[in-house]
């Protein structure tokens, strides 16, 4: 059980984490999801007890860590893979880890296979790969046996076999009553690897709740609806007969329409009725990953601008008055794709608006389906690619 | 505050592995070796086969103890290296957040560290002072000191432990600094050039030789008829000491202090 209250950490005039309270539960897997720079390291460097908070505190099995009689026996925690001297082997890594913890020599043996890296044991770390060395970074945290676990990013580098591996690992210590506790800014990856979630955006909580209320609180089903192309009267037809049928109706960027409001086949019946033909009538869930998103967006640090490619574009050879063609990505565009607010989904309760970049906020039904994120947004960044 | 030994026991033991496991260590004390002995008994060598031709002044003063220890300004070099080393690379590697979460009483962490680094650093030491020694007499033939000649002893075992005490300081400066080309950086010039500059240059002097090296390297002398220098052997090992304890205490501070 690991319990933080209030817990606040400021570097200089940064905050990285602020008036954070929360519970991870035994035997669940607790996701700890945010955007990188969101303050999820610093966190679990605080219930490490290797950063003091600048105020609030956190407690595991309610004393605070350095506090712990036998603390790596009783928390196991990955942090960083890359942490090993490159020139140690992974046994004598290991090794040294467990003198300083009173740990048996034998049970380092017994790690190593858990982790599969038995072969490679006496090989010095510098030449692992990535997921060589997460699976290192495991063993550590494996090492005391303990009953609360960490885990930092743990499946970053790791193929699919080895993500696979993670995900039964964490399921299986949860399941033998471990209190499991994964950072990642991978949603996909936590809707199938945790039970509960706590998804933290600019250091503070957005969501404290059970991945089946986060999916249902923050997914919505839509249909998708296309209208013959060219042929804009019959699509001004169709919304109007969706919209007086009960459902709320979404333009989309290629001349779709997003229906939420209304199930398929009454869709199907309202176009017939209208006597409008359909090029496409599809199903489709929100992911968890765009719901994420989308409840983090307006708490990303980091994020990418367009290049502009300004200075490498060379001029028009052709046409001298002509400016060269600049690849103007239309704003608008993105955004109105960019995960708006569904209509019919319910808010997030958790959702605290942010000072400086405000979450969008959920579009009442009678407002014209238009733009719904802040201004301020320019482009997804990619760094969940990482 | 009690000591809790079993703690004590698993750092020393953990770090007697680290230390071993990794080749850097291991070179450092071995180069610090070879280079005094070697150099020493070079310049021993050469001592001998020109003393005929040096001034009446350097005959005068002469010290066979201390001209076989003629090494030790650069093998010192590779000791610091091993200090800094020691204590960086769980910097350096991010160790440090795994060391001390394992062992949270950061204090315990820190001194039995040291004292692993320490033993391994006095053993090669203490080894380095006497093979420098012995194989420097046997160059100087003639002109030889023996151990049991007034001093001697003294100097010998004061040069290794001038040595340790380097070390020692090299690892809390490191623990300060965290970053090993940082410490390097501020050390190694330091040792090889500053100090020796600063304590010979006349405008300098009298600060220069409460530096811990040139206050230091006192105890390695058995004739010092032409030293200024206010305090005696043992004075001298005395100054260096507090600089070492300066320098712990520093480390233990701002390690106690600071996020990991």
């Amino acid at each position: 059980m690991i319990e933080a209250v209030g817990l606040t950490k400021r570097y200089g005039a940064k905050t990285a984490v602020h008036n954070l309270t929360f519970q991870v539960r035994p035997g669940a897997v607790t996701g700890f999801l945010g955007p990188n720079g969101s303050g999820k390291s610093t966190t679990m460097r605080m219930i490490l007890g290797l950063d003091r908070p600048t105020s609030g505190y956190v407690t595991v099995g309610g004393r605070p860590f350095h506090q712990l009689p036998n603390a790596p026996r009783q928390v196991g925690a990955l942090l960083d893979a890359k942490a090993v001297h490159g020139g140690r082997s992974a046994r004598l890594h290991l090794l040294s880890l467990a003198q300083l913890s009173g740990i048996p020599a034998s049970r380092v043996d017994e790690v190593l296979g858990v982790v599969g890296l038995q072969d490679v044991a006496r090989k010095r770390s510098k030449g692992f790969s990535l997921g060589m060395g997460q699976r290192l970074g495991i063993a550590a945290a494996l090492l005391g046996d303990p009953q609360v676990l960490l885990f930092d990013e743990p499946v970053n580098g790791l193929d699919p076999e080895g993500i696979l591996w993670v995900r039964n690992l964490m399921k299986r210590l949860a399941a033998e009553g471990r209190t499991v506790f994964v950072s990642s800014h991978l949603m996909s990856e936590m809707a199938l690897t945790a039970d509960h979630l706590i998804v933290i955006g600019r250091g503070q909580l957005m969501a404290d709740m059970s991945v089946k209320d986060f999916i249902s609180a923050n997914s919505a089903d839509f249909a998708r609806v296309r209208t013959p192309d060219g042929e804009p009267e019959q699509r001004e037809k169709l919304t109007a007969a969706l919209v007086e049928a009960g459902g709320r109706v979404l333009p989309e960027q290629d001349g779709g329409m997003r229906v939420t409001g209304l199930p398929l086949p009454r869709i199907s019946d309202v176009a017939h009725g209208a006597d409008v033909r359909l090029w496409e009538l599809s199903p489709h869930q929100a992911s968890l990953e765009e719901a994420y998103m989308r409840m983090t967006q307006g708490a990303v640090d980091y994020r990418s601008t367009d290049d502009q490619r300004a200075g490498f574009q060379p001029p028009a050879p052709a046409f001298g008055h002509q400016m060269p063609a600049m690849p103007q990505m239309p704003q608008q565009g993105w955004q109105e794709t960019a995960y708006p607010v569904l209509e019919g989904e319910r808010p997030n309760p958790y959702a605290q608006p942010v000072a400086a970049a405000p979450a969008a906020p959920p579009v009442p039904p009678s407002a014209p389906a238009s733009v719904p994120a802040p201004a301020d947004l320019t482009k997804r960044d990619s760094e969940d690619a990482r | 505050m009690a000591v809790p030994v079993t703690a004590v026991q698993q750092v020393l033991q953990s770090e007697w592995t680290k230390i071993k496991s990794v080749r850097s260590t291991v070179w450092t004390l071995g180069i610090a070796f070879v280079v005094t002995v070697a150099l020493g008994a070079l310049i021993s060598a050469l001592t001998k086969k020109n003393f005929e031709n040096l001034p009446p002044k350097d005959k005068i003063t002469f010290d066979p103890t201390f001209t076989s220890f003629a090494g030790m300004g650069l093998g010192q070099l590779a000791l610091i290296v091993f200090g800094v080393l020691v204590v960086s690379n769980e910097y350096s590697t991010g160790m440090i957040r795994t060391s001390l979460a394992a062992v949270p009483q950061r204090g315990i962490f820190l001194f039995s560290k040291i004292v692993m680094a320490t033993l391994f650093a006095f053993a090669v030491a203490m080894l380095t002072g006497f093979v420098s020694f012995f194989l420097g007499q046997a160059m100087l033939g003639s002109l030889k000191a023996s151990l049991g000649d007034p001093g001697v002893l003294r100097a010998v075992i004061g040069g290794g432990l001038y040595m340790t005490l380097i070390t020692v300081f090299s690892m809390g400066v490191a623990t300060m600094l965290r970053s090993p080309m940082l410490a390097l950086g501020i050390l190694m010039p330091f040792f090889f050039l500053i100090s020796n500059i600063l304590g010979h240059v006349p405008a300098t002097q009298k600060v220069g030789r409460y530096l811990p090296d040139q206050a230091g390297q006192k105890i390695m002398q058995v004739v010092t008829y032409d030293s200024e220098a206010p305090y005696g052997p043992w004075g001298g090992f005395t100054i260096m000491v507090l600089w070492v304890v300066a320098a712990l205490v520093g480390a233990y501070v701002l390690l106690k202090k600071r996020d990991a």
